[in-house]
């Protein structure tokens, strides 16, 4: 594609001679790589409450990143303002990490390849507003006709569409449309025997159109599981505390292997030597039943990429193989120092954030054991249906992950459901007492963010049924 | 035409267009960071930006926009887009604007911006980074890999404009130096951090300090081990207990409490909290991380006492959570650059008391000191409270050896109730802050 048919060459009048010129000035201290990172990010959202919408809002956010490497150094500066002398001066501050002549002397930009896993007819951001905004009326409509003691419904819905453009000073020019669209739900009931609030949440969306509202995953669906959730809350009994066996149900508790895992093997961490998984790879890990990938290529998911914000495209990475470990993700600058092949995961927030490695799609491979079964297999424990967040200390290995929707498992059986948790173990160790891995791999709904020095990003997470022979669980009933 | 008379036309743009009321925020920044790792420079960063927002009212309906083009044609378009919006909202009968008599901002200098934060040179603000990492590579051997040094520094100003004709503006400055150094000893890996922060380059603590203290604190969590499950006295260092503090805030914020999603929902005049709490907001201290002339809805900052030994004084509130429930706005409006107004907070901390923390630990038998904190595990509606913890064990009034993987787990009502003890060291470090606190007793689960 040519510049010249991109938003950036259409309303801003950008042409492959600017961005080799502004390469060039990046690269004039004597930079080793340079990129320029473009970014056209339209956003819509609205929300609810009260069963009124109270709120809407509509935003554009444009911008360019310029960033310079030089042998471990990066030198990064960005400007809100496509005006020549603007990016030429942030060029200029970016290219000041390197010292000495320019070593590059001639730039071509060739287009590079990418996946197109995301390509819609028409983006939910250019659809009707009214259209946009009866998603979250329904979904209150819903939440409320489920259950009498549902006496507060918070919905919303937001959508972006991110036009990107990255040029390279290795010649790679790539362009990227990526559409994002979501819808929250928030729910709280009463009418339990103490009297007291409980609150249920739940959300999906994606690289989609406006139609996965409408025909797949519509505002009654998510509706209807976040009401579901607070009216079993209100006979929930305190969580267990202490060790125990824990059984993770399909799909979001799969962001215990972005915590316990994921994040350890971020390139950038093992570069450094301060990962509880550097140097690593090769061993035992995990019990032979896991195995672990991550991927950027499912189609319309919300951690999928065609191409990472470096202009690489993304892929399939296996992480961990039958229990041992085989990879890390990479960015190009690690993967640079480390010698290894890239794997398309530098990713970044925005124009005025430094690229890193970093998660899209990370999940769990099916295995063999039927669900019924697992559950069966267990004579007391703790089975997780729904999390919330997590956060992992990728020093130590310490990971955790809060539980917000759990039943006691009694002689083989969910009994009863039990307050909200936290589970804490530890990256390197956690894994190894998996003893049974279900055959219903399921992927989340699509709500993850995954946060890191600052930055968020998108992501998605899976896993199926997984028994987990020993893990610390943190309530309050001894 | 600067950014104030900028945020006021963009008002009169959007009452042109049919607005009834309407309320226009500007931003500019600018950001430095440098940082250091193994005594090498690795990133430098350095950029300015800005953005505009507006929030318009038809009648009773609103609608918002931002941008970062300030150009006419970017403004028209924004102005345009809110206006839009307006007409897919439902009529609130609690929307609307502040009070005239509302209106208004702190005189005087409220010590926020600094030009020696600006003045620094590139070189020296690598050389601060560099300093502090070296001071913490230098402590103790142990100390063998370093996630680097970091100084960061933000510069930027705020303008706000609403069509009752207010229209303020002020500059802020901050800086902050951090270090996070990684000890290892045999098969024992753990970092930790320590850092700095004050609006005026002059304030910040020396680099040596900054790194000599995030070395410590690594190397004494060296050779963590799990502890066994049990209930016991909780400490929670300073640096963690803010953390409360911004659950209670979350617990007392307008928004929460007409939702009745909050423990403390209908508690106004209660006792909540052990007499040892009072729980104070305040937006007026000169030179803090959480002060400004006035709130992002044009209302004059101001100290309130949220809670006074241990009963529910005040919510925080901004002008459409105080019309909800009858009460008037406490100054506490926050929000990006567009949007209607969330409530937020200035330095809210909870009022020191006499005892070292070292006093406080004297007196515990057998307990956990908390230093750090993992994950999301609270839940304001509930109160529930579980969240994975570190630190060290006390045992005998002293403490002992340090612990990992383990969670403290309570409920946030009774945690309150069961506070024994407020220790004296309040410190500003940003714009939430808690002295060292104690509570009676919490289950830690561990093996």
């Amino acid at each position: 594609m040519r510049v010249s048919e991109t938003i950036f060459g259409q309303r801003f009048g950008l042409t492959e001679r600017d961005l080799e010129r502004y390469l060039g000035e990046a690269l004039g201290r004597g930079g080793d790589y340079a990129d320029l990172y473009f970014e056209y990010v339209a956003s819509t959202s609205v929300n609810l409450d009260e069963s009124i919408i109270k709120s809407a809002t509509q935003g554009v956010s444009v911008g360019v990143g310029v960033r310079v490497v030089a042998g471990e150094r990066t030198g990064y500066a960005y400007s809100d303002d496509f005006s020549p002398d603007k990016i030429l001066r942030a060029a200029r501050t970016a290219a000041c990490i390197a010292e000495g002549p320019a070593k590059i002397q001639k730039l071509g930009l060739t287009p590079a390849p990418r996946h197109n896993l995301y390509d819609l007819d028409v983006p939910p951001t250019e659809r009707d507003l009214a259209e946009r905004a009866d998603l979250v009326a329904r979904a209150d409509k819903a939440a409320r006709a489920y259950d009498p003691r549902v006496f507060q419904v918070q919905a919303s819905y937001g959508d972006s569409l991110r036009y990107v453009l990255v040029a390279t000073s290795d010649g790679s020019l790539t362009f990227d449309r990526q559409p994002m669209a979501r819808l929250n739900v928030m729910v709280l009931a009463r009418g339990g025997a103490n009297g007291q609030p409980q609150r249920g949440y739940a959300g999906g969306g994606g690289r989609v159109a406006l139609e996965y509202f409408l025909n797949e995953k519509t505002p009654e669906y998510f509706a209807r599981d976040a009401a579901r959730q607070a009216i079993v809350q209100l006979d929930a009994a305190p969580a267990p505390a202490g060790e125990m066996t824990v059984v993770l149900g399909p799909g979001w508790p799969g962001i215990l292997l972005h915590e316990a895992v994921g994040h350890g093997l971020e390139a950038d961490f093992n570069r450094k030597g301060v990962s509880a998984f550097s140097g690593r790879v090769g061993q035992q890990v995990a019990s032979p039943l896991c195995t672990v990938v991550d991927d950027g290529t499912l189609a319309y998911r919300r951690g999928s990429l065609n191409v990472d914000d470096e202009g690489v495209p993304t892929q399939r990475t296996v992480l961990i193989e039958k229990g041992i470990l085989r990879g890390y993700l990479q960015d190009k600058l690690s993967s640079r120092l480390l010698g290894a092949r890239l794997t398309g995961n530098g990713r970044r927030e925005s124009y005025q954030h430094m690229p890193m490695p970093r998660m899209t799609n990370t999940f769990m491979l099916a295995g063999d054991s039927d669900p019924e079964e697992i559950i069966r297999s267990v004579p007391k424990g703790l089975y997780c249906a729904n999390f919330g967040g997590g956060q992992v200390d990728i020093t130590s290995g310490n990971f955790v992950f809060s539980a917000s929707e759990s039943y006691l498992i009694e002689g083989g059986r969910l009994t009863r459901p039990v307050r909200g948790a936290t589970l804490i173990g530890n990256g390197p160790e956690a894994l190894r007492y998996v003893s049974m891995v279900g055959n219903d791999l399921r992927l989340d709904e699509g709500v993850g963010i995954c946060g890191k020095e600052g930055q968020s990003v998108p992501v998605g997470v899976g896993i199926p049924t997984v028994k987990l022979d020993r893990m610390t669980v943190g309530g309050t009933a001894a | 035409m600067n950014y104030l008379e900028l945020a006021q036309k963009v008002v009169r743009m959007a009452l042109e267009r049919g607005a009834t009321g309407a309320e226009c925020t500007i931003s500019e920044g600018n950001e430095f960071s440098a940082s250091v790792r193994m005594r090498e420079l690795e990133n430098l960063k350095e950029s300015g930006s800005r953005g505009a927002g507006i929030r318009v009212l038809i009648g009773r309906r609103s609608g918002s926009a931002f941008t970062s083009d300030l150009s006419a044609e970017g403004l028209e378009a924004m102005v345009a887009s809110a206006v839009r919006l307006a007409s897919i909202t439902t009529e609130d009968p609690f929307a609307g604007l502040p009070a005239p008599e509302e209106l208004g901002a702190l005189e005087g200098d409220l010590d926020l911006y600094h030009a020696d934060i600006a003045a620094l040179s590139t070189p020296v603000k690598i050389e601060l980074a560099r300093a502090a990492e070296q001071a913490a590579l230098d402590m103790d051997p142990r100390i063998a890999a370093s996630e680097g040094a970091s100084f960061d520094s933000d510069v930027g100003a705020r303008y706000f404009a609403n069509s009752l004709g207010f229209a303020g503006g002020y500059r802020s400055s901050s800086c902050s130096l951090s270090v996070v150094p990684v000890a290892k000893d045999g098969e024992s890996m753990q970092r930790d951090y320590w850092f700095s922060a004050a609006r005026s380059f002059a304030r910040l603590e020396k680099p040596e300090e900054v790194g000599r203290k995030a070395a410590q604190r690594a190397l004494r969590r060296l050779g963590a081990r799990k502890a066994p499950t049990q209930r016991v006295p909780v400490v929670f260092e300073s640096r963690v207990a803010r953390s409360l503090v911004e659950h209670l805030f979350e617990a007392v914020s307008g928004d929460s409490i007409y939702r009745k999603a909050s423990f403390l929902a209908g508690k106004l005049g209660e006792r909540v909290a052990s007499e040892k709490l009072t729980l104070i907001d305040d937006g007026t201290l000169p030179g803090l991380f959480g002060t400004a002339p006035f709130d992002d809805e044009g209302v004059p900052s101001r100290r309130t006492v949220v809670i006074e030994r241990g009963v529910l004084n005040s919510y925080l509130l901004n002008c459409y959570t105080a019309r909800k429930l009858g009460l008037k706005t406490t100054g506490n409006a926050s929000r990006g650059i567009a949007g209607n107004a969330h409530v937020g907070h200035g330095n809210l901390f909870a009022e020191p008391g006499e005892r070292t923390p070292e006093e406080i630990i004297a007196g515990i038998r057998n307990g956990f000191y908390v230093t750090e904190l993992m994950g999301f595990g609270v839940n304001i509606v509930t109160g529930d409270y579980s969240r994975g913890a570190a630190g060290l064990w006390i045992e005998n009034g002293e403490l002992a050896y340090p612990v990992h993987e383990v969670t403290i787990a309570g409920n946030l009502a009774e945690m309150l109730m069961n506070l024994e003890a407020v220790a004296a060291d309040l410190e500003f470090r940003s714009s939430v802050a808690s002295p060292t606190l104690m509570i009676g007793e919490m289950t830690v689960s561990g093996h």
